[in-house]
Parts: structure tokens; sequence; C-alpha cells
């Protein structure tokens, strides 16, 4: 092992255009994923997580820009690469799965046929190689039947299924980065523990990294090591997973945990009101002055409404943006 | 931008045609009928007679005047009339479903299948030359259009959270197709409607040039291009002006509604990253 | 007339909805689904009824027929001593009884119509004529709801998701209904948003004395909000029982798969993993519904007929053959 973290993310800025004044959607945001390791990065709609993974696989489209900061993938930046560079990196190196497969998968082509088409493209091979690739692909995100599914319609398949069919696409040329944007939203929850489990089983065999979307903050700390939990386009506390639940330390992180309801909280502590943060999250366009969450944090002072808080290490690992943590 | 130049030159073409009609009695020169004097026939245009005259020495310019209230009466009361029908069929088709829905498809496809041109033609064919039946003619054709874009939003409206609401809330069907779907159908209706009108005008010219719409001595542009047509090398002004101003409503009805379009149309909802 | 303890709101008799699949001229052979397939309940007078389970188990169905928006092929719902599902009883008796709190809270909400129109139609519609009254009734509703009395001029676009789905809330309770059903009433919302609209929910259920039957797929706020709870599985339910009982001892092997499946943010391992799908409801397994998935499935789940619903203890029901065999809280691996 180098000590060359897989992917380093330093002072990332995305704008969103509006007419003409640019918003930063997503500012100040810095993290590092090792080879093999599962990152989380946790926040609300709007937060800017998912425009983040778009930054780093290239695919960021007007009004979105990216703005700032460097992308550091396996020691070359790759902020600045032409389309085509970008292109030969994307589902080859990098690759990306989405919440809802069906819209991410072409309705008129067979699966198998779109699988095969990772191996024709980025290794080289022939159809029928590929056709055979695409049958072990199938068996490896345990689709019954592999050699009959290749030839289903994306239509055919449940959403658990398509959803495995995706990842067999993503991890189809042995990627280095997995990056997973909600991947189990939209599915059951039995469902969901199996993909889940699908991902965590095969990132460890194959070594890929995997940064890891959710709302879901309790499935993200299951899933990741790390976490970051970002508000308003800022990663506001960075820690260890178990962390979070334990010890959370910005006011935004404290406040999600306590309004989680939390299976067998009930039965412990009785059906208490739940921990209630006030107001809204607020769009890109009208981000507060001062820390971004000053407006719903209930240890607000005056300072908060002025200064950008900066970030603080914590004593045990981690850190956190805000002017009055723990 | 480009929408706001569709929506401000169709709307001032129309509202050109729209004041013409509206006054005409005002700024015609004469009676556009009774104006005849055979000592005046066939004059160029000159200050006197703006757009010329005639075979019968008929003010040119008083009769295109006069002409633009047959054509916006025949464009909106037969629009207005196919837009009732393509509503009512369309949306009690898409809400209801079931026989009801192929019985309507199924006219709606004859409808689309026969040229409604000819169509009309039959029906002024057994009805008299005149006004009212030709609103009637014009007015039962072209609703097909109408009908399959209502019937296709109450298809997608009816699944939504507040349709369903409302009929939790004990609305009846005609309450809920007219509060809850109606209203947020109407853009793209009244776009289809405004083409639709421009669609009437050329309908009624050619019947009327047919003379099977507006009998002369009624200034009629369609009928005004009918009578011209011995002329067209001679006094190529009688077709000209009539043949003109057609060419301006329908131009303007059609930029109007592409203008409306745009502007109706693209649900401008902003997603969320 | 059915007894009915004076407790009881609403019960559910033996309920059946049965879809027809294909038919026609150029269907082929017409067959039925069987969405809800014999379903019993109880709510008791201010009671939360969490409905869980997988998509497509047929609680959704369920929900719809109490709403009277689905007529039941068989079976009985009976609210207060009168049955429902009588063609007889009109859309607006069933208005004013049951009412229905949505998903979506921007699909839910007419955009062309504003908070005042939303609520105040319905009101009308029902037969408040007088100016003074509706007014009130819309003030006090929106107070209810935390809202200020000055949003009643406003269009939902001009809300969030959060204000949003309290103005759905008040346009449910606006006619003082008793059972109120909430399809999935935060899993639409902001993380941060949810806590609100939960503790709003059972202040109302206090305050309005309302029942609700909620359905969610989020075990976290079912257990939060619900008194009892039952688990459906293809148009059955395979388990019933109060919170405490299903969350603490959860008998059926499904329960037990599906609380297992939430992430445990603790740990990752988990107990028990069921694999697979809901199977084709045009072609359900023979006997036990759910023995293709089920690790504890043995031979005897496999023969026909479906298992019944086994009392197991108080007010506890259990559709399993092996529910003896297999005691709480140890389950075997396949």
């Amino acid at each position: 092992m180098t000590a060359q973290p897989l992917l380093e993310v330093q002072n990332l800025r995305i704008d969103l255009a509006i007419g003409n004044a640019r918003f930063p959607a997503v500012q100040d945001v810095s993290f590092t994923i090792e080879k093999g390791e599962t990152l989380g990065l946790v926040g609300e709609s709007g937060c800017g997580k998912s425009i983040t993974a778009l930054a780093l696989i290239g695919l960021l489209r007007p009004p979105l820009s990216l703005a700032g900061g460097t992308i550091r993938f396996n020691g070359k930046d790759i902020q600045n690469l032409s389309s085509a560079e970008m292109r030969k990196l994307r589902g080859n190196r990098i690759s990306m799965i989405f919440q809802e497969p069906m819209t991410a998968l072409n309705p008129l082509s067979p699966v198998g046929r779109q699988i095969a088409e990772m191996f024709v493209l980025h290794k080289g091979a022939t159809w029928k190689e590929a056709e055979r690739h695409a049958i072990e692909a199938l068996a490896s995100v345990r689709v019954p039947a592999p050699d009959r599914r290749v030839k289903d319609y994306p239509h055919q398949l449940s959403g658990g299924m398509r959803q495995r069919v995706m990842i067999a696409i993503a991890l189809a040329c042995g990627p280095d980065l997995l990056l997973a944007d909600e991947p189990t939203t939209a599915l059951d929850v039995t469902v969901q523990a199996e993909i889940l489990d699908l991902i965590r089983e095969l990132s460890a065999a194959k070594g890929t990294a995997v940064l890891m979307i959710s709302h879901d903050l309790g499935l993200i700390a299951n899933m990741c090591r790390r976490v970051g939990v970002m508000y308003a386009g800022r990663i506001v506390e960075h820690r260890a997973a178990e962390d979070i639940f334990r010890t959370p330390s910005h006011p935004y992180t404290k406040g999600l945990v306590a309004s989680l309801p939390l299976l067998g909280a009930r039965a412990q502590h009785g059906q208490k009101r739940l921990q209630e943060i006030e107001g809204v999250v607020p769009p890109v366009a009208d981000f507060p002055v001062g820390c971004r969450f000053n407006p719903r944090c209930y240890a607000a002072t005056d300072v908060c409404h002025v200064d950008d808080p900066a970030v603080t290490e914590l004593r045990h690992g981690g850190y956190v943006r805000c002017h009055h943590h723990d | 931008m480009k929408f706001r130049a569709n929506l401000l030159i169709g709307g001032a073409l129309f509202g050109l045609v729209v004041i013409a009609g509206l006054f005409a009695p005002l700024l015609a020169h004469t009676d556009p009928v009774m104006g005849a004097n055979l000592m005046n026939a066939e004059l160029p245009p000159d200050t006197e007679f703006w757009f010329g005259t005639d075979a019968q020495g008929r003010d040119i310019y008083s009769r295109v005047l006069h002409g633009a209230r047959i054509s916006l009466t025949v464009g909106i009361v037969s629009q207005l009339i196919n837009t009732v029908i393509g509503v009512c069929l369309g949306l009690s088709a898409g809400y209801w479903g079931g026989w009801w829905d192929d019985f309507v498809s199924g006219l709606t496809n004859l409808m689309l299948a026969i040229p409604s041109l000819i169509f009309a033609l039959a029906i002024m064919a057994i009805l008299n030359p005149g006004l009212t039946s030709l609103l009637i003619a014009l007015g039962l054709t072209n609703w097909s259009f109408t009908c399959r874009l209502a019937r296709a939003s109450a298809l997608s409206l009816k699944s939504q959270g507040y349709v369903q609401a409302a009929k939790v809330l004990g609305y009846s069907d005609v309450r809920i197709m007219l509060t809850q779907l109606l209203p947020n159908m109407l853009g793209p209706i009244i776009v289809i409607g405004t083409l639709g009108m421009g669609g009437a005008v050329l309908a009624e010219a050619s019947l009327s040039f047919l003379g099977l719409g507006i009998r002369p001595p009624y200034p009629s542009w369609g009928s005004m291009l009918s009578d011209a047509r011995d002329q067209i090398t001679t006094a190529p002004w009688i077709s000209i002006f009539p043949g003109l101003a057609i060419f301006v409503t329908v131009l303007g009805l059609n930029l109007l509604g592409d203008g409306l379009r745009d502007i109706l149309d693209p649900q401008s909802r902003t997603r969320r990253a | 007339m059915t007894e009915v303890n004076q407790d009881t709101i609403l019960k559910v008799e033996d309920l059946a909805v049965h879809f027809p699949v294909g038919g026609g001229l150029l269907g082929g052979p017409r067959r039925f689904v069987h969405a809800v397939d014999g379903v019993d309940l109880e709510l008791k007078r201010g009671e939360c009824l969490g409905l869980v389970g997988e998509s497509g188990c047929g609680k959704s169905t369920l929900a719809l027929s109490i709403l009277g928006l689905q007529k039941p092929t068989r079976g009985r719902i009976v609210v207060n001593g009168h049955d429902i599902a009588d063609d007889s009883v009109g859309r607006m008796t069933r208005a004013r009884t049951t009412q229905m709190v949505f998903q979506d809270p921007y699909s839910s909400l007419n955009p062309r119509q504003t908070v005042r129109k939303t609520l105040e139609a319905p009101l009308r519609l029902h037969g408040f004529n007088a100016k003074s009254e509706i007014d009130d009734r819309i003030v006090d509703m929106l107070r209810h709801v935390g809202l200020r009395a000055d949003v009643a001029k406003r269009f939902p676009h001009e809300f969030s998701g959060g204000q949003r789905q309290r103005i759905g809330i008040a346009r449910a309770l606006i006619l003082r209904p008793q059972i109120v059903v909430l399809d999935e009433p935060v899993s639409a919302l902001d993380v941060s948003i949810r806590a609100q609209i939960i503790n709003l929910l059972l202040e109302l259920k206090e305050t309005l004395s309302l029942s609700y039957i909620m359905i969610s797929h989020d075990l976290g706020v079912v257990e939060h909000m619900s008194d009892k709870v039952a688990v459906m599985y293809l148009g059955r339910i395979v388990e019933t029982g109060n919170w405490k009982t299903i969350f603490s001892t959860p008998r059926h092997p499904y329960t037990r798969a599906l609380i297992e499946a939430i992430p445990d943010p603790f740990k990752q391992s988990r107990g028990m993993k069921i694999v697979g799908e809901i199977p084709n409801p045009l072609n359900p397994p023979a006997g036990c519904g759910f023995n293709p998935r089920c690790p504890e499935a043995r031979d005897l789940c496999r023969v026909p007929p479906t298992p019944d619903l086994e009392a197991i203890g108080a007010d506890h029901l259990v559709r399993c053959r092996r529910v003896h065999e297999i005691s709480a809280g140890k389950l075997t691996a396949p």
C-alpha cells in the first residue's frame, strides 16, 4: 500500500448559475478516499452531495459548473481533463450507480448487451467475448439464471434486479472507485439490504473504493468507516461512522441524530416527542451569511451570523465546522 | 428572447385584425355591400381607394375591414365550439376510461381519418350556405386534436394526489373534472385553440372561395378572392389585399399560439441538486 | 349489524380485492390478482395502526378500499357500526368519516388553488355556507397544523415540502374526520423536517381525537407512532400485534426479516437474511406465500392451503405453520 490516497478532493467549489448570478452550491469541500475504502456523504436534498459526485466523474452540466478546487485521482489531477480523457476514465476507472436504474439503463437494449458494451468499449473485447463476460458479470451480482436474463430488457426486470444490472455495468471493468448515489432509495428494505450486502462484498472482493451517498444516516453509518455530513454545500462534520451517532459534534448532526425515530428507541425511552430542527433547508441562492446553519441552530450566537466557521480538528479524529462545537 | 418576439409580433398582428374588425364601420370609407359604383370599377390603389376597387367598383379597403368581422367570428366561434366538444369528450374519456374512452377514442380516430375540410364541405352541401351553417360545419369538424390533448392530460393528471384527495373529500366526478383537472390542462388547450383559430380562418376562406361559405355580396375574404379570380392578371390588387389579410391573420394567430405555448407549457420548475 | 365494541371505530372483515388481468377481446385468459385476500382488522378509537410490508403486498389497496376509492370484491368495512363497502354509502358520508394524507406533498396539492381555496371548497361542498364559519374553521385548522392564518392566500409553490405537508394535513382534517389514512406521511420530506411532521401528527391525534391507519416502509417511524402493527405479505396479514410485541418479539420469519433489514448504524452484520423478491401475485406459491424466501421453510410450508392466522398471545396473531417450533429471537440459518 502506498501512502497516496486513491482520491483526494481539495476545496471543491461548484457554482450554480441563475441568470447572470452565480451561487456556490458546493464550497470548500475536501475529503480523501483510500484504496478499497468506503466513504459516506450524508445530507438532505440540496446539500450538494449528488453534484459533488457528478463533479468527480466529470458530469456537471450547466447551470452547474466546477468553479475551483482540485480532484486528484491516483495521483493525477483530473479536474481539467478533456472530455475525451474523462470518457476513458469514466466507466473504466471510476463508475457510478444512481437511485433510479430505470432511467440510467437504455430501455431499447437487452441488459446483457449493455453490460457487454463496457468490455468492448474499455477492454477492447470482441462482442462474442463480451457477451460471455456479461453473463459472468450478471452471475457475480447474483442475478438468477444469468444466461437467460442477459436477453431481458430493463422493463422486464424488477427494481432490485435493475439495480443489480447497474452494479454489474458499473463494476464490469473493475474500477478503482464506485460512486453510489442513493442506490437503494427506490427499493424495499429487504431488497435494499441485499443490494447493500452486494456492494459491500463486491467492493471488498475487488478492492473497489466506494463513495456512498445517501440521506439515510443509519445506512451510511452501517456501510462506511468514515462519514462526511453535508449541509448547504459544505461538509460540516467529518467523523468515524460510529462517532457520528455516539458523540455528534455539530449542532446539525446532533439535531439529525436526535430527530430520527431509531428502531428500538421507543421501547427504551417511551413515545417521546422527537427533537425537531426548526426551519427549512435553504435554497442555494439563499444560503445565509456566516455559518450556513445559523438560522436553524439552537446554539447560534452573534459570531455565527457574521463569520463562516473554519475547520476544527477534533481530539479523537475527524473535524467539525462550527464556532460552538463540543 | 425568442418567445417574447413570437408573442409580441403575433399579438400585434392579431390585435390589428381585431381592431379592424371591431371598428370596421368607423374605419371603412364606404358601405362594403351597397357601395357598388360601376363608374369606379377596377381602379388601382390611390389616395381615395387605398386598396383599389373591384369589378363592381366597391372599395376593397372597406370590404377587407368588414371581412375581418366575418373571419374573426368564424375563427373564434367555430374554434370555441371545437374546444368545448373536444374538452368535454377528451376530459371525460381520460378520466372515466372504460367503454366511454373506447368510444370517444374511436370517434376521434374516425374524425382524424376524414379530412376535416372535406367533412365541412359535406356538411355545407347539406345545409344552406351562410354564416350559421359555416359555424356549425367548422365547429363540428376540428375538435379531434383538442380531444386527444384533453384525454392525454386527464390520464396523466388523474393519478395526481390532489385528484385523489378531491375524491376522498367527496367531490363528484364532474366537479373533479371541472375544478381539479380542467384548470391544470388549460394552458396547452389555449395554445391548440389559438392555432386552430388560424386553421378555421383558412377553412372559412377555402369554403367561401368554393362558393360554399359566405355568399357574395357579403365581404368574406374567401369569397372576395373567388370573385377576383378572373382579374388576377389585369387587376391583381383585388386578390392581393384579401389574400394579405388572410396571411396576416393566420400568421398572427400561429405566432401567438407559439408564443403562448412557450409561456404556458414549460413547467419551469428547477430541480434541486 | 355486527356487534361492535364502543371503542372500535373501524372493523374490516374478510376483505378481498381481486383485480382482473387479461381477458377482453384479445387479452387471453382472464385471471385475477388477489391484491388483498381475506384481511381482518380492527381499529380502536385513538389508535394508530401501522401497516407494513414491501411494495405490492396490498397495503395501499387495503387503504384505498377503506377510503372507498377501491371497490372490494368481498368483505365488509364497518365504520361506527355501518358497512361502508356498501354502495348506498355515498362519497359525501365517507368523506366526513375517513380522510387521507398523501406521500408526496408536491403532487398532492392543486397548483392552481390557493390554500384558502383548497380548504374552503370541501367545506362548501359539505354544506357550510356562512362565511364567518368557514373563516373560523380555516383559521382554526391552519393553527392546528402550525401555519399562520395569512398563508391562506398563497399558492402551493410558495411553500417548502414540510409546509406543503402541513397544508395536506389541514385539508384532510378540515371536515373533522374520525379516521385518517396516512400514506407514507414523511418519506418524501427532508430528513431534518420529518420530526416536525411526526410530532404534529401525534399531537393532532390527541387534540382532535383521531384514529390513524399509517402505511410506511420506515420501521423506525412505524415503531414510534403505532399502537398496533399489521405486517402484510401477498395480500394477507402474516403477523399482527401491539407495537411492542411486533418489534421486540416478532414471530413470523418475514416480520423478523423486515426488522433485520434496517441498516443498523452500530453493527454491520445482520442476524437474518432473506433473499429474492415478492413472487408474482398472479402465480403465488402453494402453501405459505412466503415459503420461497423463508430460511425457516420446510416441506409442510409448501403444502396447500395457506396457513391460518393463529393467536399465540394477547392480540398477537401469526400466520406460520412453524410458529411454535421457531422460538422468538432465535432463528436458524437455512
